[in-house]
């Protein structure tokens, strides 16, 4: 039983224990792979959107726009420093990145970009 | 002219062999492998196939000649030797579509299916492959929800759904059954699910259960921040009871639900997953059975076959087999199936098993489901093979964690996530699976024990059920 290891996890360590959909079982993604993932959703022909909250309330459907979804914009370096601006706007909130795909009227992914700081 | 009755009987080919014939978009298309009795031809089996399957029996009656007979009746249009088996061979039948009720799958299989499989002229009989005209299709109620709108529910986009079968199969009481849940749940898995045979025995009655399993999704959301569900099976012994489940099961607030379409029925599918429909529940189902229809390369019902039924009767995720696990399935055979789940058209591929193209107009899509003896190390050929639109569910490679549910959910979680990061950023995940998982077991002890544990189980027996392909 010694080197069994317990799972960690309770409702009332939010910082550790919530978790906020695709990726967030990795680490945080690093700049380089946050660029690999954007040119993902450009190569697929999906349209960025970048969406904050506070953590408190991530389970809502809506999150808060990050302006209007970046219609058309392919060029990820303006697709970065958009999301940078608005982590820089709202430090302490989760930041993440959709793709949303008008042909299945879906998101085709989502993920956090940034993680907020949990109260 | 009006025809005089002429009573006796007469060769099959003379009415229902029609090799001149072109088939209508809205004529229900099927392909058949038939295997004769020796000395029959061909175009008299194809042809008593199409007349037993639609409007022929062995002899001539006189009210035929009150009807028009040829319009009614199913013709077949064409013939082709099997690649590789000289003991069979395809007949193409088309069928109008007014032999067959509107949005009524029963109808359709209780003619393809029929008599005609019992029919003495025949050795063995199996229906391949069938085009349902566009026509058709819209008048079925198909899947309650579909891929998107179960995404938009569960919140979820850009990866596969993780699940888990919650075992034992049989014998956990509703209390230790909702703990065995929610371990799995809080560790990061979607969905835990109802084992196929749990319905409502007496070691575990269905209301107890319902119960139980709620509390730990309830749990287990408020852990962890993301949305949960269980497929709460309620296939039962009457459509009566099986309804009372599912109504129960909304009144406490599950999402989805869960029935096998094969044990249970087709009829009572079609009520169920109309009723998912209208009540905004997602149906999760199950095949038990289909291997006994399926799985002989000379008789039965096609997968594929039984995919668009279950596609027409209505259900939002269906198992699929996984190519690389415990159970049968030959990898193009299953590519070409799951493309019928999902997609909108499928073109022919004969490759792939796919004898018609495919328009399912806007009906929604099924997402498949793999399970079936996979664990962590297949994640890599899984993601690759099934895509983000797919549930992977690991059950021994869930539960079978030396640290128990929650470990071993987080491992599959870790390593879902890892090869569709990879899979993102350009990586050949299939080659290069080993070196993701490596990585991602790193900062995921979870992942790293549960890749020792199951290292060396691998399941590589032949397909029994192969694409037809030339040998010589």
């Amino acid at each position: 039983m010694s080197d069994m290891q317990d799972y960690n996890s309770s409702l009332s360590d939010a910082a550790t224990s919530r978790k906020y959909e695709t990726f967030s079982y990795l680490p945080p993604l690093s700049k380089e792979s946050t660029r690999a993932q954007i040119q993902y959703i450009v190569d697929k022909g999906w349209n960025p959107g970048i969406e904050h909250t506070e953590p408190e309330n991530a389970r809502s459907n809506y999150w808060y726009m990050w302006k209007l979804p970046l219609f058309g914009e392919t060029d990820v370096d303006a697709i970065l420093a958009e999301i940078e601006a608005c982590h820089k706007a709202h430090p302490k909130n989760h930041v993440r990145l959709m793709g949303f795909d008008n042909y299945s009227q879906s998101a085709g992914t989502a993920m956090v970009v940034y993680r907020g700081v949990s109260v | 002219m009006a025809k005089k009755y002429d009573a006796g009987v007469k060769e099959y080919r003379e009415t229902y062999w029609m090799p001149e014939y072109t088939p209508k978009d809205t004529d229900l298309l099927a392909c058949f492998k038939i295997t004769p009795q020796e000395g029959v031809p061909r175009e008299e089996v194809a042809a008593a196939v199409a007349a037993e399957s639609s409007t022929g029996t062995w002899t001539t009656v006189w009210t035929d000649l009150l009807t028009d007979l040829d319009y009614y009746k199913g013709r077949a249009y064409a013939i082709e030797d099997v690649p590789g088996d000289d003991t069979c061979f395809y007949a193409f039948v088309a069928y109008p579509i007014d032999l067959f009720e509107e949005g009524s799958v029963v109808n359709v299989l209780t003619s393809l299916v029929g008599n005609v499989f019992g029919f003495k002229a025949l050795r063995a009989l199996r229906l391949e492959d069938i085009r349902f005209p566009v026509a058709y299709v819209m008048t079925c109620n198909g899947p309650p929800q579909g891929i998107q709108v179960e995404r938009d529910i569960l919140n979820k986009y850009g990866r596969p759904l993780l699940g888990c079968t919650i075992k034992p199969k049989l014998g956990l009481s509703a209390k230790n059954y909702g703990r065995a849940c929610y371990e799995g749940l809080r560790g990061g898995l979607d969905f835990t699910k109802d084992d196929e045979n749990v319905n409502s025995q007496p070691f575990m009655r269905w209301r107890h259960r319902f119960d139980f399993v709620m509390e730990a999704i309830h749990k287990a959301e408020a852990e962890t921040g993301e949305r949960k569900g269980h497929y709460l099976n309620v296939t039962a012994p009457t459509a009566d009871e099986m309804m009372r489940r599912a109504e129960y099961a909304k009144e406490i607030g599950a999402p989805i639900i869960m029935h096998d379409y094969l044990t249970g029925g087709l009829s009572a599918n079609t009520q169920l997953a109309k009723w998912c429909q209208n009540n905004g529940m997602l149906l999760h189902i199950h095949r038990a059975m289909h291997a006994v229809l399926d799985r002989n390369p000379h008789h039965g019902i096609h997968f594929r076959v039984l995919t668009k039924v279950l596609r027409l009767s209505g259900g939002d995720h269906l198992h699929s087999g996984t190519v690389v696990g415990k159970l049968e399935g030959d990898r193009d055979a299953t590519l070409g199936w799951i493309d019928i789940m999902r997609d909108s058209f499928i073109k022919e591929d004969r490759s792939r098993g796919i004898f018609f193209d495919q328009d399912w107009g806007s009906m929604p899509g099924v997402i498949p489901v793999a399970s079936g003896g996979i664990h962590v190390w297949h994640m890599p050929a899984l993601v690759a093979i099934f895509g983000d639109d797919s549930c992977l569910q690991f059950g021994g490679g869930t539960l079978g964690h030396p640290w128990g549910n929650a470990a071993g959910a987080a491992a599959n979680r870790v390593a879902v996530e890892a090869c569709v990061e990879a899979r993102n950023s350009g990586v050949e995940i299939e080659k290069e699976g080993k070196d993701i998982l490596t990585k991602a077991a790193k900062h995921s002890p979870e992942l790293k024990i549960a890749m020792e544990t199951w290292k060396e189980i691998k399941f590589e027996f032949d397909t029994v059920d192969k694409i037809d392909v030339a040998h010589k």
